[in-house]
């Protein structure tokens, strides 16, 4: 998650489209001989640049009981270095007329700046100084980790949404660290200290751990005589291992979350279930899952949305929402907003009678070329955006992804049939399933 | 402790390059509407933002949240199409649609696909012109705005910005929440979601900006179409109004965690002419920057939050100076200590000539990399005209900026920041907070 404002989150509930706009043709890639694999994206209409750097480590690369350590560490990277004071590299963004700022996921932490383009240099030059030469004192320590429990008062404990949303992670994932919160555990945030943050960074972050995305005004041969430069004379780690993490098992029996807060104003139901991420070489599956979830709840003319909203008016909301960018197995997820004086029983079943007819009724043609139509559009008004095509590189290169693949994915989604769909949501499989329910306190009114 | 990079960001003061392809162009349409434009061919799509002034302040006495459900059932039947005959044509030919209202505006915001021009137009016309506020219609959404409400009534920064408001400016519109109140909102009827739709979208409070692959004359042709056969004028906007806030600090008990509090004082218009050395100032004190004041003093000195705000919240109809931050029920009393002081002193001292300088490169550095991507430019030409804006404004905007001199941002300092008129709202179970 950012240092504040924006967030990495979103994963914490629904991403609609997320997946969807690509371009290519304006797209370079190359490596550096440390390791750093360099992705480059040109947009000469503004004299504005974007440089990011992304590193092949989130909080699921956390060791066990330093949960939240991933995103600890991108807040102290903001502290003093051999060379910068604690705060300097971002007064010196700004004294650069750019902005600047951090995030963290389940599988990556990224660093970015937006600049004019003729301070790309000053950038990298302090980027890649951070890469290596952190100061730590403990004072940062000490008062950074109040920030980051204030964040997570603010983003988690404040919201009984978000409380909730968390349980049902830890319930999915009965082996893998996608259960854990990115933040952290509140008892293991507070005791994160020096060590636990050095020895993150000490085995993370180096060249050959990192994908460079620099979108905007540049030219590849630009970018490639710059990084090269400032990055090219670090190191690559030899030591750095392999991403292998605890897998799933097969997931045998559905699970029930009740989450009970006196906050909660809108009782609602939450279902989410284990299904594969998009691999390398083998999208197909994912591609499929993608516009299942636009088919079942992508917005008003969606299957759920007809179902729960317009022809019975059970529901206020319904939703789906599929990610495939993850390094390991992700969820499906599925929201529904009970009518006033529907309960939660009766929205859940509902629901489920909603997934059951869409089961037999199949997919509508219409609605599925309507939505191949809104992804080959939604490549041309990408190109509008080019720091949202630097992101997708970014966070597809972290989670498993090659270049070849991210330029693959708007053609595989384009491929997918009527019968890929219905095979995919029998991927929906109840035992590996987490159906959640928000609700006031045992003898409120709900 | 080498501070190499201060060898490097010398150069920064030199002027910043202003995107050189925002050429807007002013035009009129046949029928006599006003837009502006910048084309743009590359692509081969257009943006269009259209704001009507006046937005949920035109709300008519006891039906308050009509225009927000107006707003919101545009697109939900028009024309000759049921809400989902109408979303199905949308995706047909990818073309997006935003609609929005708050207390100064509603907005329309439309992206479409230049070869689906004549198509896409269509329907922006039918949801502007002919909404059809169906029964079954107005009764989902009526359900959806009134379950977003009961969020909001149990969301500690919706009851800050609640409490802040009714204390500020009592019975105007900006003194409620312009979704309006579970009562209200259920009360209202098809007769006045007619009469709000008559009342807010009106020709000459239309202000329109379009980016992208549209020329002059198409552009004429879908601001007939679109807006050519609305009323020409509606009923008068609320009078301005003095925000009313003293000092002092109300807290309101809800049983969370974190407080969240939100604070203010007298503001200043965007029309004033130490405008200019406020954004300044308030860029030193709390604009949103890791280095501002406030930021250093209560989150990175102390630990006692995520994050710390303030802005000028200068409206149509009233000024205020706003902020805001959240810290732990136990920590909250003293990030509250720590920015009355700060408030404090930058009214006795203003600022340093580096801090002035820093916030003057910052802020004319990133005026140019505001204007990327089309919808963007086109929102930002829409907001220049809220202002009353010329398009020349782009060209110096900085050199306004620039011309602030230190003793124009200590003066105003003095003038505008205010510590015994700053009130505090906290929303949460503050310890060693109590109102007063």
């Amino acid at each position: 998650m950012m240092r504040y404002a924006r967030t990495a989150l979103l994963s914490a509930l629904l991403i609609p489209t997320a997946a969807f706009a690509q371009t290519s043709g304006k797209v370079t890639d190359f490596m550096l001989e440390n390791g750093m694999q360099v992705v480059v994206v040109e947009d000469h209409r503004a004299p504005v640049v974007q440089h990011m750097l992304w590193y092949r480590a989130g909080s699921a690369d956390e060791p066990k009981g330093s949960s939240g350590v991933a995103h600890f560490l991108e807040h102290l990277l903001f502290k003093a270095t051999e060379k910068m004071e604690s705060g300097e590299f971002s007064a010196v963004v700004a004294a650069n007329g750019g902005r600047d700022n951090a995030f963290t996921s389940y599988d990556y932490t990224a660093y970015f700046q937006r600049v004019a383009a003729d301070r790309l240099e000053l950038m990298m030059t302090m980027e890649a100084d951070r890469m290596k030469n952190i100061q730590l004192t403990p004072e940062n320590i000490a008062t950074e980790r109040n920030v980051i429990i204030e964040e997570r008062n603010q983003r988690t404990e404040n919201n009984p949404q978000a409380l909730f949303s968390e349980q049902l992670s830890a319930a999915q994932y009965l082996n893998h660290r996608y259960g854990t919160p990115i933040i952290g555990w509140m008892h293991e945030m507070e005791e994160l200290d020096r060590e636990d943050a050095l020895s993150f960074y000490e085995l993370y972050y180096s060249p050959n751990n990192t994908v460079l995305v620099v979108s905007g005004d540049v030219t590849p041969e630009g970018v490639r005589e710059l990084a090269e430069k400032h990055y090219g004379p670090i190191p690559a780690n030899p030591a750095l291992p392999e991403r292998l993490r605890t897998e799933e098992p097969r997931q045998n029996a559905e699970r029930r979350v009740i989450f009970r807060d006196a906050r909660v104003a809108q009782p609602y139901i939450s279902r989410s279930y284990l299904v594969p991420e998009r691999d390398s070489g083998a999208q197909e599956t994912a591609a499929a899952l993608t516009i299942l979830s636009e088919i079942l709840g992508g917005g008003t003319t969606s299957f759920l949305t007809e179902k729960l909203q317009f022809d019975t008016q059970v529901a206020t909301y319904a939703a789906a929402g599929y990610s495939g960018v993850s390094l390991d197995d992700t969820t499906f997820r599925l929201i529904m907003v009970p009518s006033e004086g529907v309960s939660l029983e009766e929205g859940e079943a509902a629901l489920d009678q909603a997934l059951a007819d869409f089961m037999t009724a199949g997919v509508d043609a219409e609605q599925l070329e309507r939505i191949k139509l809104q992804i080959r559009a939604s490549e041309i008004y990408a190109q509008d955006n080019v720091d949202g095509i630097a992101n997708r590189y970014g966070s597809a290169l972290t989670s498993g992804l090659t270049v070849q693949d991210v330029r693959a994915w708007p053609v595989i989604l384009d491929a997918v049939t009527a019968d890929d769909i219905m095979q995919a949501a029998t991927l929906l499989r109840r035992e590996a399933s987490v159906t959640g329910w928000l609700q006031r306190p045992e003898g409120e009114t709900q | 402790m080498i501070r190499f990079a201060t060898a490097l960001f010398l150069g920064a003061a030199a002027a910043f390059p202003v995107r050189a392809e925002v050429e807007i162009q002013t035009v009129t349409s046949p029928g006599g509407v006003g837009a502006w434009l910048v084309e743009e061919h590359s692509l081969p799509f257009v943006a269009i933002e259209i704001a009507f002034t006046g937005g949920t302040s035109l709300d008519v006495e006891g039906k308050r949240g009509a225009v927000n459900l107006m707003t919101g059932l545009l697109e939900e039947g028009s024309g000759d199409l049921d809400a989902r005959g109408f979303a199905r044509a949308k995706e047909a030919l990818a073309t997006t649609f935003g609609f929005g209202a708050s207390s100064e505006q509603l907005t329309i915001s439309a992206r479409f696909l230049t070869e689906n021009f004549d198509e896409s137009v269509a329907l922006l016309r039918d949801a502007i012109q002919n909404p059809r506020f169906e029964d079954a219609d107005v009764e989902r959404v009526r359900a959806q705005v009134l379950s977003n409400l009961a969020f909001d009534a149990k969301d500690p920064n919706e009851i800050a910005g609640k409490t802040f408001a009714a204390m500020a400016y009592g019975d105007h519109p900006y003194g409620t929440v312009d979704v309006g109140t579970p009562e209200t909102v259920a009360a209202l009827t098809r007769d006045d979601l007619i009469e709000a739709h008559r009342n807010a979208l009106v020709r000459d409070r239309v202000l329109v900006g379009a980016v992208g692959d549209i020329t002059p004359e198409q552009l004429g042709t879908l601001l007939d179409a679109v807006l050519g056969n609305l009323p020409q004028s509606g009923p008068l906007l609320p009078p301005k109004v003095e925000p009313q806030i003293t000092g002092g600090t109300t807290v309101v008990d809800f049983d969370t965690p974190q407080s969240v509090a939100l604070f203010g004082q007298r503001g200043i218009a965007v029309d004033d002419e130490d405008y200019f050395a406020a954004v300044l100032l308030n860029q030193v004190i709390g604009g949103g920057a890791f280095d501002s004041r406030l930021m250093q003093e209560v989150r990175e000195k102390r630990g006692l939050t995520y994050g710390v705000y303030s802005y000028l919240y200068s409206r149509d109809l009233a000024n205020a100076y706003m902020g805001s931050v959240s810290s732990a029920n136990d920590r909250i009393g003293e990030a509250i200590t720590v920015i009355r002081d700060q408030w404090r002193l930058a009214a006795e001292e203003g600022v340093s000539e580096k801090e002035l300088q820093d916030a003057k490169t910052y802020l004319t550095g990133a005026y140019p990399l505001r204007f990327d991507g089309n919808s963007t430019i086109a929102g930002i030409l829409v907001g220049m005209q809220l202002i009353g804006l010329d398009p020349e404004y782009i060209k110096t905007r900085n050199a306004r900026v620039d011309a602030v001199t230190l003793e124009d941002v200590k003066r105003v300092a003095g003038e505008l920041m205010d510590p015994d008129g700053l009130h505090f709202v906290v929303v949460g179970k503050p310890e060693g907070v109590v109102s007063e």
